[in-house]
Parts: C-alpha cells; structure tokens; sequence
C-alpha cells in the first residue's frame, strides 16, 4: 500500500500530517515514511531514530576530454538545457543544468563526454521501532528535483521491509516534482485549509490528480477557521473528506518544536484515526 | 528600476499576504509580480482583471509518428526516462515522462520523431484594486518547468514598469530552493524573507537564505507567527544578526490574517488599527533599506 | 582595457542592468580605441534554463578584459566566467553606465 501526501499549496500541514499518521500506524504496524520533498525536507526534523545508512548520491553528466575533443560543436547544438557550451577553444559542462539524457555524450562523435557521477545531494534512511523513515535531500543551487527523487523512489522499492505501509510526504505544487513522487501511488492524501488560498490551491491539485488519474481524498487542516468553501467544493465535485482537523493553536506549538502532535491534542488523534479506519475499509486490513 | 522579492523557502509561513499588503500600501507606484506560479494566489487578494493574457509554451515533448516508424527501437534504446513505451505493438511516448532532451529524434533513422513545443500555462497583464498593474500566471497541471514562465512574468513587470515609469516591482517569490525560485531572485534589489518559529521554518530560512548569498543580494526577514515558539523566535533573530539580515519585525499569531484573505483583502485594508502599523513599520524598512 | 557592462540600454546613459545571465544588453568600451559597442541579449532573457551560461557565451565572443555587473554572477554564470578569464566586478546596481565607468575607476566596486 502507497499512500502520497501531498497540497498544491505550500504550509498546508502536509508534513505534520505524514510524521503523525506514520507515528501511529507504527504503532501496531510495520511503516517506512520517506520524504520527497527533496528541496525543503523537513519530515526528518520529526523523527529520532539510529541511521540506517547516510551517503551521497550522485546523477551522471558528462566530461570534456579536451584531448579527444576537436571542438565541433555539436554537443552544445544538442542540448536543450544550455548544460553543455563552447567557450572558445574549451567545452563547459553546468552540472546543476543538466538533465542526465545522455544526448551530447552519445552524439559526440569522438567520444569526447563520457558520462562521469556528480553529487546531488544525499539520501538517509533511520529506523525507529517498526517506523523506517528514508529522506532525499538536494545541494543548494541543484536545480533538478526529479533525478533525486527518482534515485529515492527506487532505494524504496528495493528496501522496504516486507509487508510495510509506504507513506510519502511530496513536495508541494502541482510540477513535475509531485508528479514524480505520486506517479506510482495507491492513493493520494490532498491536504488544505479553509481559506481562499487553500480552496484555489485544492483545485489546481485536484486537475493535476485527475490528469494523471490518481485516487485521492482530502484531509481539511486548520477546520475552523476561514469558511466552508473548501468543504462546498468537495460535496460538488464529490470528493471524498476523509478528516477535518480542527483549527487549535496548540498544533501549531507543538509542530513548531519538532513534536508529534497525536498524543497530546485529542481531536488531531480523532481525526487521524477516522484516516486510518476510512483506509482500513477501502483498501482492506491486509493491504494496510 | 528595483525589485524587491518576497520569498519564504517554506510555505504557509504569511509570505503572499505580506507581499500583497506591501503591494497594496506602495499603490500606484508598485508592479506586482506573482512569481509563485506553481500556486498562484495573490490575485484573490489583489483582484486583476485579467485585462491581457498570452498562451504560454515550454520546454518540448517527442511525438512518433507511426507512420513513418519502422520499429526499430533507437529511440527506445537512448532514452533515459523510460518515456519511449511499447504499447499495443508501437513505439509511444509517455507524456509525463519526456523530459523534451531532443535524443530520440535526433537518432532516429527515419525521421519518426518531432518535438513539439508544450504548452504550459498562461500569463495575465491585469489592473489591480490598488491602481497599478500586476503581472501573473496560470501554470497547467503537470506542467514541466516553471522557471521559465517565472523569467516571462518578470520580464513583462519589468517592461510594464519601464512604460509606466514606475520604480518599484514587487514579487511574490517562489517556495522551494530549485529552477524556480533561482528565476524569482534574478536581479532582485533586495529580499524579504519570510519565516515561522518552527524547526521547519527555521531550517528552510536557512536553506533558501544560501540561495541568497549565492547570488549576492541583501535581505531582510519578517518573522510571523512569532509567538508560537518564542525559542525558536529567539535562534532566528541570533541567526539574522550572525547573518547581517535586516530584522524587518516580528508578527504575533493572527487570525486575522485569515480573515483578511476570507474576504478577498490585504491585511492592511481589512485592519486599520495595529496590524496595519505595524506592516506599514516594515515597509518603511524596506524601502529605508533600498535607498 | 575592453570593458563590458550589463545594461539596460545602449549609451553611457543607460541604467545597468543588475542581472548577469538574464541582462538585457551589453555594452563594451573599448578603451585604447574610445569606442562603444553593443550586443541584444533579450532574446537569451527568456530561456527556461541556463540564461547564465548562454550569456557567459555571448559575453565570451564579445573579448571583454573586464565585466561590470549589478548584483554578480550566479552559480553557473559564475563559473562560466571563473574559466573565461574574464575579471568581474559587482556591486554596479542603481547607476548609469558612465557612473558605474566611474565607480570602477576609483575603486569602489567589489570583485569576486
């Protein structure tokens, strides 16, 4: 079982929502929680656990060999992203530019740009009871998003403990970053506010579900404040609410010092268990 | 012509209502420039009317034809995104996985393949409430690539401003530390960051505050929310004086901020009183500090 | 010396531009020579990506000593010109052409 979470709006509660459901399934249940928002991670400031593994991970790009190079200039013709240019008699590769496609490596016709591994950023995985949790991390100025979280979709495939409930915390928008991070998802948690900024930003990401035809339902944060309109939106367009959890000052205290919140404001433990159990039904005990 | 970019690293942190209550006291004077395209919401505070808009193409997706495609299998063989797909017996391309590199159709033998241009939003020149003009965007869902649509925004602010003869633009950045944001920030006289007292929002200041220095530009920050967690509150104004950002202020938790957004306002209009002061107090920094 | 500088028009009047990769013009002065030229950047303006190397490009076949700029390369444009040789001096924001020539020639502006 896959379940993304993911907002079109930024600061909606997503995170909060990914560490506190995964906290409570793990507490009769085997989770890996990993966080795909590799631009602004911040799942990891919630979670104590032993390291499992920290390393860096890398994208391939090319390399000029200037001995090989006779400086015709098709490199710099085939790339798209401006990666690759001819400045007088030397050939510059921007690393944070380039899309790994190979293409100026494989059309050099003297094998001048062999394809060599460059940092990207760096990949975690900790372990806390029957909680993994796995985290993406791009460098500062990496302009590519996808490649990491590509590289960090697949160390899941191949590391989740049997049987566990994959949570995933996507980054926000509606681009090409949270269409990598919930392609493959079972279901998608779309996590709003009651606010006209939330509502516009519900829609954007319920478009791009529907584009890509993913099941989905919404969890409403903050319920209390604003209006109803979020609430309106969903009965006319028969999307599923599967919580409301109430506006109270005392989430926001709690998430601010990097603390789990389920534990010690009632309603917030209420809600996630109406998730848990709409899940349970849906998908059945197994899957969970 | 200075540009004063407002961004946050994380989101919900208050950044676009601030920017649309500086745009709103700058009145005529102020371009508005809605760089968070990927989310775009100023307008429901600043009520453009949409006077001008233009189609919006980025980046390029193959297409096979089939008919002139011998399945060979090159362009399946080269690509990197698994976007070449075999289905029903035919080379297809997977839209959402095409990155637009150009490798397919550059190898195919038989001249199979063309890369279209996407299209991918659309832009908007728009009077505004406050008397002026704003420049934004509507990204499509699923859209690859949303610098480029940030550099077109500020473009046309800038040409706006230039015809206008207005001195001041005003953008409303974009989340993250990726394409983007890096687009946001290009010529930017100064930035205001704005950030919460959580760990999160701490650590994503600092994150998008390297971005900053990369690029040599001054900063201020307004922490809201600043009661939350007075600790926090605390590390953050020591980290903008190791840092020498401007502390612009700090903001209480506020439903009004809320509020104000219910009713389609700025804070500014919607509170006269305190609020008000105290937005018009960081204003006057900023604008202090760009002189 | 051949001096290059980001602007945003095509005489000594001009304001600079404080972008590098995204810069509307260049103007070179040549200084052995007394003359003043220009190259349209516009158009690299609206690339998605790499603005800063595509310029770095354009600046490169331009054969600047030095270059005169606002806010100073990014990353990528800066690593471009690291390579090119080419001597960058920021902190030109807000002024004319000929006051950002002046701020230079008494030493005022920061080099990277």
């Amino acid at each position: 079982m896959r379940i993304v979470i993911a907002s079109g709006k930024g600061g909606t509660g997503k995170t909060t929502l990914a560490v506190n459901l995964a906290y409570l399934l793990a507490e009769s249940r085997q989770v890996i929680l990993a966080d795909l928002d590799v631009e602004e991670p911040n799942a990891g400031l919630f979670i104590r656990g032993d390291q499992v593994l920290h390393e860096d991970r890398y994208k391939m790009i090319p390399q000029w060999k200037e001995d090989a190079c006779t400086l015709c200039g098709i490199c710099q013709g085939v790339c798209q992203f401006h990666a690759v240019i001819q400045l007088g008699t030397m050939i510059m590769v921007f690393p944070e530019l380039c899309h790994s496609c190979h293409a100026c490596s494989g059309l050099c016709p003297e094998s001048a740009l062999p394809m060599v591994p460059k940092k990207m950023g760096t990949l975690t995985h900790l372990r806390t009871g029957n909680l993994d949790f796995v985290e993406g991390r791009l460098d500062i100025g990496e302009e590519q998003a996808v490649p990491l979280i590509r590289q960090t979709k697949q160390y899941l495939d191949d590391h989740s403990p049997d049987g566990a409930i994959r949570l995933v915390d996507a980054p926000p928008g509606t681009t090409c970053p949270v269409i990598e991070a919930t392609r493959d998802a079972d279901f998608v948690i779309l996590v709003t506010e009651p606010t006209p900024f939330g509502l516009h930003d519900l829609k954007l990401a319920v478009l791009t579900m529907r584009e890509i035809r993913k099941s989905f339902g919404v969890v409403l944060n903050r319920y209390g404040t604003g209006n109803d309109d979020v609430l309106d939106y969903c009965r006319e367009e028969n999307i599923r609410v599967l919580a409301r959890i109430p506006h109270d000052r005392k989430i926001a205290e709690l998430y601010s010092a990097g603390k789990p919140v389920y534990q010690d404001v009632p309603e917030a433990r209420r809600s996630l268990d109406e998730i848990v159990s709409w899940l349970d039904e849906t998908w059945g005990k197994k899957a969970l | 012509m200075k540009e004063i970019v407002v961004i946050s690293g994380k989101g919900g942190t208050g950044k676009t209502s601030l920017a649309a209550a500086f745009a709103y006291l700058g009145g005529q004077e102020v371009i508005v420039a809605d760089c968070d395209v990927d989310a775009a919401d100023m307008h429901l505070l600043l009520k453009p009317d949409f006077g001008q808009s233009q189609d919006f193409y980025s980046g390029a997706l193959a297409v096979i034809d089939n008919r002139k495609c011998t399945m060979c299998g090159r362009c399946h063989e080269v690509c990197r995104f698994e976007a070449v797909v075999l289905r029903n017996g035919r080379y297809v391309i997977d839209p959402f996985s095409c990155e637009g590199c150009g490798y397919c159709s550059r190898v195919c033998p038989e001249g199979a393949i063309t890369d279209i241009p996407v299209k991918s939003g659309q832009w908007f020149i728009s009077n505004i409430k406050t008397g002026s003009v704003m420049v934004h965007a509507r990204l499509a869902p699923g859209a690859g690539n949303s610098g480029k649509l940030v550099a077109r925004v500020k473009n046309e602010a800038r040409q706006v401003a230039k015809e206008k003869n207005k001195d001041y633009i005003i953008v409303d950045g974009s989340p993250g530390t990726g394409c983007p944001v890096v687009s946001s920030l290009s010529g930017a006289a100064f930035v205001v960051l704005v950030t919460e007292p959580s760990l999160s929002g701490y650590h994503d200041l600092k994150r998008v505050h390297q971005l900053v220095q990369k690029f040599h530009i001054r900063a201020g920050c307004i922490i809201n929310k600043s009661d939350i967690n007075q600790k926090v509150t605390g590390d953050i104004e020591k980290y903008l004086q190791d840092q020498d950002i401007l502390n612009l202020g700090r903001f209480l938790y506020d439903e009004r901020f809320t509020e104000a957004m219910t009713r389609g306002l700025t804070i500014v209009e919607y509170d006269g009183s305190d609020l008000k002061k105290q937005v018009e107090e960081s204003w006057n920094m900023i604008n202090h500090a760009i002189q | 010396m051949r001096i290059a500088f980001t602007t945003r028009g095509t005489d000594w009047d001009a304001m600079m531009d404080p972008r590098f990769g995204r810069t509307e013009f260049f103007l070179v002065f040549d200084e052995k020579t007394g003359v003043l030229t220009h190259f349209d950047n516009r158009e690299t303006g609206n690339e998605a990506h790499g603005a800063g190397p595509k310029t770095a490009q354009h600046l490169f076949n331009l054969n600047p000593d030095i270059l005169i700029t606002g806010n100073g390369p990014g990353g990528n444009a800066a690593s471009a010109l690291e390579k090119s040789g080419i001597m960058v001096y920021y902190g030109a924001n807000e002024m004319t052409v000929r006051e950002a020539y002046e701020a230079y020639k008494n030493d005022e502006l920061s080099t990277v």
